[in-house]
């Protein structure tokens, strides 16, 4: 049976399975190869592939981790952000405030001495006016008792000053 | 068989392409002498390390494609291993990657036209089936002692029925390595054995072989899957064994 199962040039007789005269042979190189297989894959082929895997988990872990902590600093970072241009908007109206009011003052000084500047000038001038009115009115006085007494005398008349200034005094009040 | 080919007719020899033959000469088939299996489980062995090993010696985080493959099929039976053998299952992993790989490669590799597939022998099914077996026994004795004996006395059923339960049991047991070796011997050897039978009535029926060469690419394609499934289906029984002799009695 054995013999005529392998024999003549491959021809099978019956079930080669269950020639059992080659079952030591497939046995024998079954559990070599088993333990090669065992070998290779306990020593290089798992562990290396495990510890990829492993790596790779750990290194989507702290990827994320790391997105994370960005965004919360980029949210962080926004709101330091806003608070700093709230706080300079309110810092810069109260600097327009402070400024405006400064300036008010100054307004306010500059317009009251000016005011008062004008006042004297105004006063001074009206004392001028005032004294110049006087000396003219004087003049006209006098200008007038002239010629009222020339006017007496070329009349032919004998020109009387006392009179004549009591009538033009009279004449300049009237 | 000299009658035969003198008779002329239909020639068929299904079975040709699973005899043990050795590589050099015609000599006898001692337990040393290199053979078409030695040749066979040989390339599967520079397979596998092709397939795990050489892929994976970039190390790379973003993997290659070779990679991806070396880890999708860790993947799948680290996976398998925590689910069905549970998490001290995981122990056993390389064993079971091992079986694994071994079955998947040796299905694949006997697709190849003129190859030998290995996992079509029973001599070679039955040797899987009964490590596992004898690991399962082994270990659950080991880390359950006498108490591993429980699984076959089901607390859950009524006490008259559990005498009968217990036998029932204790031979489904026994029946394991039988079914789990010549499932996978037999669905390979049937589907190898088919393809041939379909290449005989094609080399004989002149244009009209054109009908089984049709047949024969459609059951290759159906052989293509028998193959994957018979190796995760020896696998996943493998986990499930395990599982009595690790888990919990209960599951």
């Amino acid at each position: 049976m054995a013999t005529e199962a392998h024999g003549e040039a491959g021809k099978a007789v019956g079930m080669p399975q269950l020639d059992f005269s080659t079952w030591p042979n497939q046995i024998f190189w079954l559990l070599v190869t088993l333990v090669v297989i065992y070998l290779v894959l306990s020593k290089i082929a798992l562990p290396r592939i495990g510890a990829v895997l492993a790596d790779r988990k750990s290194t989507i872990t702290n990827d994320l981790a790391a997105a994370e902590e960005l965004k919360q600093r980029a949210v962080a970072a926004e709101k330091a952000y806003n608070d700093a241009l709230a706080t300079a908007r309110t810092e810069a109206a109260k600097i327009v405030a402070q400024a405006k009011a400064e300036i008010q003052k100054d307004l306010d000084a500059a317009t009251a001495t000016a005011d008062a500047e004008i006042a004297a000038k105004a006063a001074e001038s009206e004392k001028t006016i005032a004294v110049i009115r006087d000396g003219a009115a004087a003049a006209v006085a006098e200008v007038a008792r002239d010629v009222a007494g020339e006017l007496v005398a070329a009349l032919g008349g004998k020109a009387d000053a006392s009179a004549v200034t009591a009538a033009v005094t009279a004449r300049l009040k009237g | 068989m000299a009658t035969e080919e003198h008779a002329g007719g239909l020639q068929i020899h299904p079975m040709d392409q699973f005899v043990v033959k050795p590589l050099f000469g015609d000599g006898p088939i001692e337990w040393y002498t290199p053979t078409n299996v030695t040749l066979w489980m040989g390339i599967a062995v520079l397979a596998m390390i092709a397939l795990l090993v050489l892929s994976t010696r970039r190390r790379a985080i973003v993997p290659s494609r070779g990679q991806s493959v070396a880890e999708m099929f860790y993947g799948f039976i680290h996976k398998m291993v925590e689910d069905v053998a549970g998490h001290e299952g995981l122990k056993f992993f390389p064993y079971i990657m091992t079986l694994f790989m071994f079955v998947f490669l040796s299905n694949m590799l006997g697709l190849i036209p003129m190859s030998f597939t290995t996992t079509s022998h029973i001599a070679v099914t039955a040797v899987l089936a009964l490590l596992v077996f004898l690991t399962v026994t082994l270990v659950g004795f080991y880390r359950k002692g006498i108490g591993f004996l429980s699984m076959f006395w089901v607390s859950s059923a009524p006490l008259i029925l559990r005498p009968i339960l217990a036998i029932i049991e204790l031979i489904s047991y026994f029946v394991r390595p039988l079914s789990h070796s010549i499932r996978l011997g037999g669905n390979l050897m049937a589907g190898h054995a088919v393809i041939k039978v379909f290449a005989g009535f094609a080399g004989a029926m002149g244009v009209a072989s054109v009908v089984p060469i049709a047949a024969i690419a459609a059951i290759y394609g159906l052989e293509l899957l028998v193959a994957a499934v018979q190796a995760y289906v020896f696998t996943i029984l493998t986990c499930v064994y395990l599982r009595d002799a690790v888990g919990d009695a209960h599951h």
